[in-house]
């Protein structure tokens, strides 16, 4: 028996989708090992949020009414909290930019190990995480050796719940210690505006680090006239400050789905392919055969970008 | 003031490569500074530069070999450099972000910095955690994937802008001290000067055991036990062109001109 507790996220006012896939990757660990699957909800209208979460698998809801938005102080001392109340196995979390902000100190506040961002759990007597290294190059399985832990799962890895179930819901009681609040969200603010709306494009070109050179970028500007395309890019690009801010395709970007989306000199990192795995067609061109892009790829040329666009103009001019 | 500068020397896998039981092959693997560190480092160096007074000081847990690497963050500016390594972690498969905090937290101790920057995740085995767990373990305060950095040192507080998913960015206060988990593309990383790298050739990389922190081997067990490695199956269904780069193109045009793209 090992129960699981499975902490929700939301944002301005919406949960967010990591949540029911943790309520997935949740409901299948208990299905494995028997026990209760735990749901926390923390901060903003937990009561319409309990709502919603009230799905297939969960429980037991427990709702912290603290604060409006996340705030990683609150979280960890809630989490603690509810830990100690509800003694669960398995601490699961979202790997997101606000998981990656308060997990690892969950984890080192309740003493247990931590494995972040897991492709697959499995568990037959103990906890393995799947999880991928060297920019997914390579795949890993790490067993868990101890009797907790906490994981934190890949967004968008496990199919969301949706059924509808009948948890419990439970108003958790709770003595935040302001004291140890010493950080404060005072905004938000969306980047972005530029002339280029990369979003509404139909065709959109799209470049990565295999360009090596600012001004390499000329060819596939080149390449994207031809076509009467949009160019496009990955983080890097935009990081070295060769493209603005509002071309970057991706998690912390822009998702896009366009008609066709041609990858050029782009690996296919997970957070990229957040930004565009919802195109309709998707091209890419890379000299490495294994590029993770590939997996995705509904065209795919393994070659030299500095051979294949200079072509690929050619064959439209 | 003194910043902290934790940095990892990362390796990367070569387009083909084999792997040796848990491990790539050695000669597969190339190694450089974390891209997410480099950033880190110049975030760090140019507090130095805008404020009185401010030592930066690097911290890699790494073997001997990490030393040219490091050497490169000390070619950029930062003052010195510890490193930690011991004959207890020539075994480890797996340091795990447990045992990277108890080794980190050790050096905190010992050098009592103000600010400690990380980057958001070390590029090989991407746990992106060491930097929120240390500041937990010290008792520092902390911010996440930080793109915009403005410290009032006077006033005890970090403002930070957390990069969030979907082009929106948080805006927090941070009271000090604190560890900052430092995102790509907060500043332009400089390269390094001639001079820069010359003078680096005599500032200090200290070396430190497990002992000289004093911890013992125990630090360094994990209940993590790297099980398996291997390449992961291709789940491909491309369509994929053949030939030299002139039939690939040809083909593609036939393809995307079908879809309609290039259609005056
Ligand atoms: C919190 C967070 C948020 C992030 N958000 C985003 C995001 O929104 N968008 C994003 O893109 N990334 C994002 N990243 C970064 C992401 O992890 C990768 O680092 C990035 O996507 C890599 O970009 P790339 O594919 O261009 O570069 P690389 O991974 O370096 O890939 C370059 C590719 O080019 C190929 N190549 C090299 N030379 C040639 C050639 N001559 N011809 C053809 N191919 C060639 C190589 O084989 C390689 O596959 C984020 C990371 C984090 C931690
Ligand atoms: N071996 C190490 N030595 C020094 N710093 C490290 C080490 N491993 C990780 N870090 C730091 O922690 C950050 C996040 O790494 P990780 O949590 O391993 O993804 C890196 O960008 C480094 O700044």
């Amino acid at each position: 028996m090992s129960d699981v507790l499975a902490i929700t996220e939301h944002r301005r006012g919406e949960l967010r989708d990591v949540s029911f896939e943790l309520v997935t990757a949740g409901s299948d660990l208990v299905g494995e090992t028997g026990g209760d699957l735990h749901l926390a909800v923390i901060g903003g209208d937990v009561d319409a949020f309990a709502d919603e979460l009230a799905l297939d698998g969960v429980d037991t809801i427990h709702t912290v009414p603290e604060g409006d938005e996340f705030n990683h102080d609150v979280y960890v001392q809630a989490i603690a909290a509810l830990y100690e109340e509800l003694d669960p196995t398995y601490v699961l979390m979202g790997n997101t930019v606000n998981g990656l902000d308060y997990a690892p100190a969950v984890a080192e506040q309740l003493d247990i190990p931590l494995v972040t961002d897991a492709i697959g759990l499995s568990n037959d007597g103990s906890l393995v995480v799947t999880r991928e290294m060297y920019a997914s190059k390579v795949e890993s399985t790490v067993e868990v050796d101890a009797d907790r832990a906490a994981v934190t799962i890949r967004s968008a890895e496990w199919e969301p719940t949706e059924a509808a179930g009948e948890p419990a819901v439970e108003a958790f009681d709770f003595e935040l210690d302001e004291s140890r609040v010493r950080s404060r969200v005072t905004g938000f603010e969306e980047v972005g505006g530029g002339d280029v709306d990369i979003a509404d494009a139909d065709v959109l070109v799209s470049v990565g680090r295999g360009i090596e050179e600012e001004e390499n970028l000329e060819l596939v500007q080149d390449l994207a006239d031809t076509l009467g395309a949009t160019l496009s890019s990955s983080r890097p690009i935009v990081d070295n400050g060769w493209l603005p801010k509002d071309r970057q395709v991706g998690q912390s970007g822009k998702v896009v789905t366009p008609k066709v989306y041609l990858a050029i000199g782009i690996s296919g990192a997970v957070q990229h392919v957040a930004g565009m795995k919802g195109a309709e067609t998707i091209v890419a061109v890379n000299t490495d055969p294994d590029a993770p892009i590939f997996d995705i790829a509904d065209y795919g040329i393994v070659g030299d970008l500095f051979d294949v666009v200079p072509e690929l103009i050619e064959q439209f001019s | 003031m003194k910043v902290l500068v934790t940095v990892k020397e990362v390796a990367e896998v070569e387009e083909d490569f084999q792997l040796d039981g848990l491990h790539v092959a050695e000669q597969y693997l190339e190694y450089d500074l974390n891209e997410w560190d480099e950033y880190a480092v110049e975030e760090a160096v140019q507090i130095a530069e805008e404020n009185d007074d401010v030592e930066v000081v690097s911290v890699t847990i790494g073997p001997e070999r990490s030393e040219e690497t490091i050497r490169m963050a000390l070619a950029k500016g930062v003052d010195r450099a510890v490193r930690v390594w011991d004959d207890a972690l020539d075994d480890v498969d797996l340091l795990d972000v447990g045992a990277k905090t108890r080794l980190l937290s050790a050096v905190v101790e010992e050098e009592d910095p103000d600010l400690v920057l990380t980057g958001v995740q070390a590029n090989d085995d991407s746990f992106g955690a060491t930097g929120v767990s240390l500041a937990s373990a010290i008792d520092f305060e902390w911010a996440a994937v930080v793109n915009a950095l403005d410290l009032d040192v006077d006033g005890g507080v970090a403002n930070v802008r957390r990069e969030l998913e979907g082009g929106v960015e948080e805006l927090t206060e941070v009271d000090l001290p604190a560890v900052l988990t430092i995102q790509t593309g907060i500043n332009e990383p400089r390269y390094a000067s001639l001079r820069g790298i010359r003078q680096a050739q005599s500032k200090e990389i200290k070396p430190m055991a497990l002992s000289d922190l004093g911890l013992d081997d125990a630090v360094v067990e994990s209940d993590l036990v790297l099980t398996d490695v291997y390449e992961p199956e291709t789940e491909s269904d491309a369509v994929y062109f053949e030939g030299d780069a002139g039939e690939q193109a040809a083909e593609l045009a036939t393809v995307l001109r079908e879809k309609g793209v290039g259609a005056q």
